[in-house]
């Protein structure tokens, strides 16, 4: 199954843009089981990269307890209409997903 | 044994190398022991060493005081603090309680919010490392339907 598309918002306030996303993913943990009592495979975001304009301005490594779907919100400082930001992930079987919006 | 020294020397050189490429990043790795470690102590000696570990007012940790559905917990986390290194988000009792670490470049403040799972009523740590020093504000939060296992 091809990972699904990661959604993100921005609003640029005084300079300062808060950037909201959204990473549908399963974040499981590796413990749950299902309904016929077999564990279910940990499969969850291991690694959270945002860019400005091109830049890496802040990473996150997660473990399998960041709650299912991920939200994550998070600022970018000198930011200003046009600009590029970039939300990408990789999950603990390689798998990922970006998206990049402009800043209006 | 002359085999052996070349070989100890391409992988020397090797190693150079990657520093060299990771250096301008300024990314720490990924801390996969802390992550699979069940215990905070070990956490904490595996992201911080020997550093102190101090409660500080200027980290703010905005957590619910008790969560209804422990599968969501929404968490944020700011600090005044300059020279942020990291952040990281540390639940006492989840089974692998280290659930994120943040790193901020220049142009990002350290001001984010996520949601994290909880097995159980458990204290929430969010945790500030700088050069010297590593911040910590901490809640308690109470859980009514755990968000772990099955």
């Amino acid at each position: 199954m091809a990972a699904k598309p990661v959604k993100l918002r921005g609003k640029i306030k005084n300079g300062i843009a808060e950037i909201k996303a959204l990473m549908p993913h399963p974040m499981e943990t590796g413990t749950r089981r299902d309904s016929s009592g077999n564990l279910i495979q940990a499969h969850f975001i291991e690694s959270v990269s945002c860019e400005h304009n091109g830049v890496v301005t802040l990473k996150a490594d997660w473990g399998a307890s960041v709650s299912k779907n991920p939200y994550f919100a998070f600022k970018v400082l000198n930011a200003s209409s046009g600009d590029k930001v970039r939300v990408s992930w990789i999950d603990n079987k390689g798998e990922s997903s970006d998206k990049e919006i402009s800043l209006k | 044994m002359r085999k052996n020294l070349s070989r100890r020397g391409l992988l020397k050189g090797l190693t150079a190398l990657t520093l060299l490429l990771t250096i301008p990043l300024k990314l720490m790795a990924r801390a996969t022991e802390a992550f699979e470690s069940t215990r905070v102590d070990k956490i904490y000696a595996t992201l911080f060493g020997n550093m102190e570990i101090e409660p500080s007012k200027d980290v703010t940790l905005k957590a619910p005081e008790i969560a209804e559905n422990g599968a969501v917990v929404p968490i944020s986390i700011s600090t005044r603090i300059t020279g942020v290194e990291s952040i990281s988000v540390v639940v006492d009792k989840n089974p692998t309680p280290l659930s994120a670490t943040f790193q901020f470049g220049p142009t990002s403040p350290a001001d984010i919010s996520m949601r994290v799972k909880m097995g159980e009523s458990s204290i929430i740590r969010a945790l500030v490392k700088t050069k010297d020093k590593v911040y910590m504000a901490s809640r308690e939060v109470k859980v009514t339907i755990g968000g772990c296992g099955g």
